[in-house]
């Protein structure tokens, strides 16, 4: 295949289409935009307090993501315990749920009448619907999955030769996780890591069904620019404008990494 | 496992399929404010019976969120909202239009009562966690007067999107309390409990009904329209705990 052909029509003209009918609505969102009025847009106190509030609990669903999810990747790609193949399911069954139920789930679970967030009210007095606490979890319980799968098929395609290396030379577990695997799999870990960061911001469903909307505490961007299209449009596309030009700010900044080293690859090097 | 799989497909797809094959000739679209579910659920089953061939299709949500949608070109045939304000709003796309019933507000808290909310001076305890609706949407709106006239300022946890949301986080008991209408607790059964507001603190919505000036169906749009205005309308509002449009 040294020899470049020209692109077959049957194959071209499909992907401009799909090429087409994915850029052209951000264009038309970049046109429609009220440009000349965005500063005073953008400075209202409620686009202030929905921006800051989803940077906020965005990073902190990602912190909790890497904290919690990059040891369960590593028990999915390595652990020989029974049942990891159900483990997987269900820790990646958030990824093709739809967020609402995953909204509707966490109530019930956290709620105050739910499973668990019944003992915490009366043991403890904590209610977590409808606090920034519930939005953060809410973003977690959707994105964490992202990370999760990313990770662990770096993790699973990764050579072990390193690892075994470190095991004769007498390293602990704990040590060879820190010094060697993890190292080795770094850019999976970045680009799920953004993946999660990108796809906690972008959490509509399971926060106003968890978590409520409050300005200030719970009104995210993406419930802000759904409520602010359904009274003030303007404000409403400003916000959209905002979100679209974080979005692209990720992807240019990760655009090796993610694309070439992350995915594809597998996160080896 | 896998030989389920058709199988499960199969039970998946089943209701589109029953979706597509409905016996209607034609569609009659109407929108109508959340709060109006029951009545208008009712009134629609009426309106099919008496006109063979006719499939009614009803779509609730948050008044001011319908009219966005009208204004945005969605197929509806007949508006009805839950209040004049959300109305003015798309006059321009709207003809026939008449006021039909009014609604007041009240306290609804789960059943219970776990915070002991016995009156609107209740609600600003420390500790009550309260939902009203978003301040764009009427029930917003009228929330805010009551609170307004009763010269109190209450902090709720979450504004929701719609008034039925509000009664959903009230049955579920996940909020202390919350300011639906009248209606709302009704027709809510036994998991919602109502706290009347006294009337010289209440404020009144008054619901408009139109007809959508794009429909292709304007005779049986203007049909749902005076069925909703006819003794069997007022009766199915009355039981849903509607009152008659206001004269002021």
């Amino acid at each position: 295949m040294s020899r470049r052909e020209p692109a077959p029509l049957l194959l071209v003209v499909p992907a401009a289409i799909a090429a087409l009918f994915l850029v052209l609505p951000l264009v038309a969102l970049v046109v429609r935009a009220p440009w000349h009025d965005l500063g005073r847009l953008l400075t209202t106190t409620q686009a202030v307090q929905a921006l800051r509030l989803s940077l906020l609990t965005a990073t902190a669903a990602t912190l909790i993501a890497v904290v919690l999810g990059v040891p369960l990747a590593w028990l999915l790609a390595r652990g020989r315990l029974p049942g990891t193949r159900l483990l997987r399911g269900a820790s990646t069954l958030p990824l093709v749920m739809p967020p609402v139920v995953g909204g509707v789930a966490l109530l019930y679970a956290f709620g105050r009448m739910g499973l668990v967030g019944r003992y915490l009210d009366l043991w403890f007095g904590i209610t977590i619907p409808f606090t920034s606490v519930a939005v953060v979890m809410a973003e977690t319980f959707v994105a964490m999955p992202f990370l999760v799968v990313t990770l662990e098929g770096a993790l699973r395609g990764a050579d072990s030769g390193g690892e075994e290396a470190a095991a004769t030379l007498g390293a602990s577990p704990l040590r060879i996780f820190f010094a060697v695997t993890l190292p080795a799999v770094r850019p999976a870990l970045v680009a799920g890591a953004v993946l999660c960061w990108a796809r906690a911001l972008g959490e509509f469903g399971a926060t106003i069904t968890f978590a409520g909307s409050f300005a200030g505490s719970t009104r995210t961007m993406p419930i802000a620019i759904y409520l602010a299209m359904i009274g003030d449009p303007q404000s409403g596309t400003a916000l959209a404008l905002v979100m679209l030009i974080v979005s692209l700010v990720v992807l240019v900044l990760h655009r090796e990494r993610w694309w070439y080293a992350g995915v594809l690859r597998g996160g080896g090097r | 496992m896998r030989k389920y799989v058709p199988a499960l497909m199969a039970a998946l797809l089943l209701p589109l399929l029953a979706g597509c094959g409905g016996n209607g000739d034609k569609t009659l679209t109407v929108f109508a404010a959340a709060s109006l579910q029951g009545p208008f659920t009712q009134l629609a089953k009426q309106f099919e019976s008496e006109h063979k061939g006719v499939e009614v299709e009803l779509s609730f949500g948050a008044s001011n969120d319908l009219a966005a949608q009208i204004q945005q070109g969605a197929p509806a045939d007949v508006i009805a909202t839950a209040s004049t304000k959300t109305m003015d709003q798309i006059a321009a796309d709207v003809t026939d239009r008449s006021d039909f019933a009014s609604n007041t507000m009240e306290v609804a808290v789960p059943a219970g009562n776990p915070a002991h909310i016995r009156s609107l001076a209740d609600l600003t305890r420390k500790g009550v966690k309260l939902a009203v609706c978003q301040a764009a949407v009427p029930c917003g709106v009228v929330a805010a007067q009551v609170f307004a006239n009763a010269k109190l300022t209450v902090h709720p946890v979450t504004q929701e999107v719609d008034v039925k949301s509000v009664l959903t986080k009230v049955s579920l008991g996940e909020v202390d309390a919350g300011i639906v209408y009248v209606s709302d607790v009704k027709t809510a059964g036994p998991k919602v409990t109502g706290i009347i507001i006294p009337a010289a603190v209440n404020a009144v919505t008054t619901y408009p009904v139109a007809v959508v000036s794009k429909t292709a169906e304007k005779s049986l749009a203007a049909d749902f329209v005076t069925l909703v205005k006819a003794a069997a309308g007022r009766r199915a509002l009355a039981a849903g705990g509607f009152a008659p449009p206001s004269r002021s």
